[in-house]
């Protein structure tokens, strides 16, 4: 046996720093040796912490009563807060360290601190360009009060569209609608549609306004008209009735992350919204995949016995549904492969499904998820990892990312 | 077989860990109740750093007699948690705590003198 020393290299663990580059340097390993520099990588669904930036935010509230309530209320911290909060121990308590290590964080120049690491978690999973999204305002859509929600979203837009797409082209984002103001959608849709880095819209799935409402198709016409898709993004409302008989995250975060979608999928197919608005490009965020394949084939199932319930629909259900766009995280892992393949086939994924990463939250997924695959060939990885969302989001294909220790390509 | 020398005892205290990187092979060595143990720091799940998370004990349920919930506690059982998602680790065993049929590959860690050595 040799007796090996000096080593090629020994380090302490510190919990007292932090760094994306070196937290994530496994998945830039992951990342080199997968080729990811030679091809386009798009993350449809990652997140940042607008709340650390309220200070600034809250400057770009409009009306000058609420601009102060906001101010007021932050520097009151937690307490009697203008937004409140949601109930959810996403970081297991703790044990997903980057979620309180994070703070440490340092950042040096002059650019935003979120382009930087948002920059630095990008080049290690080997991604060209991210669509960045809130995480608080997830919950926003659950807010009692509907100006709050009208405030803040304009709020937020305008200094995401200032502060940050303005500056990074590898930084697009599809705008939050105040949903729960339909007229306030519109106009968000009429003021932002052509913003830098504006790839689309989304709505926050967690909330009480059905999608099929008349309110809302003069917006669904704008966004057909201009192009741009609009998306759902899942999160859970734990006070949600039936939600409330649940006792813990993980089942709240499993059911809850699928039922938003489920509902708004259901009455956005049976109310036929395809056949009003062909061209409208719709994409369904951070519900999986199994969700989609069982709603499939239960719609389909009942369409054949109750056409008359829903007139306006003239293929099955699940034939509308394949032709929308389904983000991949968190995406489930059966052992047996073959009932992945099934799911993909049924999503038609080759063309419809988008890789998304959901960094930094507690259940991100790496390209390694869609790469890795045994029954997929070359191409079809490379569309789901970036050429769908490319089309999609307009996006240039060439590849701009820096992987850490990669060769220049 | 290698001995790679790790760290000096007298600085690897009760609590403390090292990773130690030879070649494209990373371990993490633990110091816990005077034992040491010694794992690929590589997550079965999705390749994370497994050995550089928190250390935490095992949660249970406690379930009295009557079969009724009586809260939960923690366990005298230790675990090592990776920090990209929260795979749990058994830390005498290696054991991943969601999926007993997956575990971390072991090393055998040595200590001569002064000196803690991991065979790898």
């Amino acid at each position: 046996m040799n007796i090996q020393t000096p080593v090629n290299e020994v380090r302490e663990l510190h919990f007292d720093r932090f760094s994306s580059s070196d937290s994530l340097a496994k998945a830039a390993e992951q990342a080199r040796k997968r080729n990811y520099q030679d091809f386009l990588i798009v993350d449809v669904d990652s997140h940042h912490y607008e709340s650390e930036s309220y200070a600034e935010v809250f400057k770009y509230i409009e009306s000058p009563v609420l601009r102060r309530s906001f101010m007021e209320s932050a520097s009151r911290g937690g307490r009697s807060s203008m937004l409140g909060g949601s109930v959810g121990y996403q970081d297991i308590s703790g044990r997903i360290t980057r979620h309180w290590l994070r703070k440490h964080e340092k950042v040096e120049g002059t650019s935003h601190r979120d382009i930087v690491t948002t920059k630095r978690w990008m080049d290690a999973m080997g991604v060209d360009y991210a669509c960045l999204f809130p995480t608080p305002m997830l919950f926003l859509g659950t807010h009692p009060q509907v100006e709050i929600e009208v405030a803040l979203s304009r709020a937020y837009n305008r200094w995401l569209c200032e502060q940050i797409l303005a500056e990074e082209p590898r930084i697009v984002s599809m705008l939050y609608l105040p949903f729960n103001d339909p007229e306030a959608t519109y106009q968000m849709v009429k003021d932002f549609g052509d913003k830098k880095g504006v790839v689309g819209f989304m709505v926050t799935a967690p909330r009480y306004k059905p999608v099929h409402d008349n309110a809302y198709m003069k917006t669904y016409a704008l966004l057909e008209e201009i192009g741009k898709p609009i998306s759902f993004h899942a999160a859970y409302n734990w006070n949600d009735q039936s939600l409330t008989l649940l006792n813990r995250f993980i089942s709240v975060h499993a059911l809850g992350f699928m039922w938003f979608n489920m509902v708004h999928m259901t009455n956005w197919v049976v109310n036929g919204i395809p056949e009003r608005f062909p061209k409208l490009k719709v994409m369904w965020i951070e519900s999986g995949l199994t969700w989609a394949y069982s709603l499939m084939q239960r719609l389909d199932h009942s369409y054949l016995m109750r056409t008359s319930d829903c007139p306006s629909l003239k293929r099955k259900p699940s034939e509308y549904m394949r032709e929308m766009y389904f983000s991949s995280q968190p995406m489930e892992m059966p052992e047996d492969p073959s009932i992945l393949e099934a799911t993909f086939k049924m999503i038609n994924a080759e063309t419809q499904l988008v890789w998304s990463s959901d960094y930094p939250h507690w259940d991100f997924d790496l390209p390694g998820v869609i790469y890795d695959l045994p029954f997929l060939n070359e191409q079809s990885k490379r569309n789901i990892l970036g050429g769908n969302a490319a089309k999609l989001f307009g996006l240039d294909p060439t590849p701009v990312k820096n992987i850490p220790g990669a060769s220049p390509k | 077989m290698t001995e790679i020398f790790v760290v000096k005892a007298a600085e690897f205290g009760e609590g403390d860990r090292r990773i130690v990187r030879t070649g494209e092979k990373e371990i993490g060595v633990f110091h816990h109740e005077g034992a040491y143990y010694a794992y690929a720091n590589q997550c079965v799940h999705s390749g994370g750093p497994a050995c550089e998370g928190v250390m935490i004990h095992k949660v249970l349920d406690v379930i009295g007699a009557d079969r009724t919930y009586q809260g939960q506690v923690f366990s005298d059982e230790m675990h090592f948690v990776c920090p990209w998602h929260g795979y749990e680790y058994e830390l005498k065993t290696g054991v991943c705590a969601g999926d007993r049929s997956l575990r971390l590959k072991k090393y055998e860690v040595v200590r001569r003198g002064d000196d803690i050595f991991v065979i790898a």
